[in-house]
């Protein structure tokens, strides 16, 4: 254990400790609002709101984009805009703490930074694709599903992490 | 009883203030707990860290029981909580895509925030990647409509797909939950450490 401290730069938080703050805080999100936490929703307002400020008769007459216009209101204001803000500044204030704050490509050694940039960027695609066609990502879906025992919220959270299993094999120089 | 704003407890221009608090509540567990390290999620992958399982499923089950408890003492109402509708294809198929772009990635859009708050360069790759997806998503949308609407069973619950008790299916989740982390501790300890 000594070893494995010296070794690992960064010291965490106990995952149960984490993990039952953050139960409790997602009580405390649905206690206020009725509704759980979430991510990705906050970069589709973004996306929303980028494309209809460059082109808007094209968002106005695409059968998504138009679910998220509003006459006189910017998509941007909706609440998981705030809390993705928040969650900027949250994690900016816990590495600030820290000392994790610094500018860097996180890779393996094995992996160039230039892969690495090139794979976070194709899964994240695949990501935004993927939390789109689910109604939502590992926060909104999964996470929140969970919490009030949504079976979609379950089926989820089995497919990204069974899928994560299978194809791990692929990626392993990636990682390990 | 609760939930508040939706019943007019608190008024909703107070919506978005309690939004930034919890938010950065959100963030700063994230980043705490080593959700800002793509290394440390995906070792829950190749068994050399399993943080991801142990938060994810901690909270969810205390979660789990910290609300319907406080609906069985009535303070919250469950019945008026958003329940994530299930279109099982979507669901499953959109599910599956997530995975691919979980172990290629090593982020998910949350996890992205936070390590691009504190400056991780492929955290910020991974959030224009999220913001490409979308937009591949909604050019598409024609084409992905058919899955996208199809399937639809409603904001059904285990208890519905089930039958039994709710209870029932905390306590089967809170088991299921404490075994997988006995698991997940005994093969950390049978895999080959990962120093990140």
């Amino acid at each position: 254990m000594k070893e494995k401290k010296q070794k690992n730069r960064h010291v965490y938080w106990n995952p149960y400790f984490g993990g039952f703050l953050l139960g409790i805080l997602i009580i405390l999100t649905f206690y206020f609002t009725g509704r759980g936490l979430g991510a990705s929703g906050a970069l589709k307002s973004g996306v929303v709101a980028i494309v209809h400020t460059v082109a808007p008769e094209h968002a106005e007459n695409n059968a998504y984009y138009s679910k998220f216009i509003k006459e006189g209101e910017s998509p941007l204001n909706s609440w998981l805009v705030y809390e993705a803000i928040g969650v900027l500044i949250g994690a900016f204030l816990s590495g600030a703490i820290t000392g994790r704050l610094k500018l860097k490509v996180q890779h393996s050694p094995k992996i160039t930074g230039k892969r690495r940039i090139i794979f976070a960027l194709a899964g994240g695609t695949l990501f935004g694709l993927g939390a789109q066609i689910a109604r939502g990502c590992t926060s909104g879906a999964a996470l929140s599903g969970m919490s009030v025992l949504a079976t979609g919220g379950f089926i989820t959270m089995i497919a990204i992490f069974g899928t994560g299993y299978v194809f791990a094999y692929f990626f392993r120089k990636n990682w390990i | 009883m609760g939930p508040l704003i939706p019943n007019g407890l608190i008024s909703g221009e107070w919506n978005f203030v309690i939004a930034i608090f919890i938010g950065m509540a959100f963030g700063y567990i994230l980043e705490a707990s080593g959700f800002s390290s793509s290394r440390k999620l995906a070792g829950v992958f190749y068994g050399y860290d399993f943080v991801v399982l142990k938060v994810f499923f901690t909270s969810a089950v205390v979660a789990a029981i910290g609300l319907y408890y406080m609906d069985y003492l009535n303070w919250v109402d469950i019945a008026q909580l958003y329940v994530h509708p299930t279109f099982l294809w979507a669901a499953i198929i959109g599910g599956i895509i997530m995975g691919i772009g979980f172990i290629s990635g090593g982020f998910c859009p949350g996890t992205s925030f936070t390590g691009a708050a504190i400056g991780k360069i492929d955290a910020m790759a991974f959030t224009i990647g999220i913001m490409i997806g979308i937009f591949i998503f909604a050019e598409l949308f024609d084409y992905i409509e058919p899955l996208f609407t199809g399937s639809n069973m409603g904001h059904i619950t285990l208890v519905d797909t089930f039958g039994i008790s709710p209870y029932w299916i905390i306590l089967a989740f809170t088991i299921i939950a404490v075994v997988a982390f006995y698991f997940s501790d005994f093969i950390r300890s049978k895999v080959k450490k990962v120093f990140y």
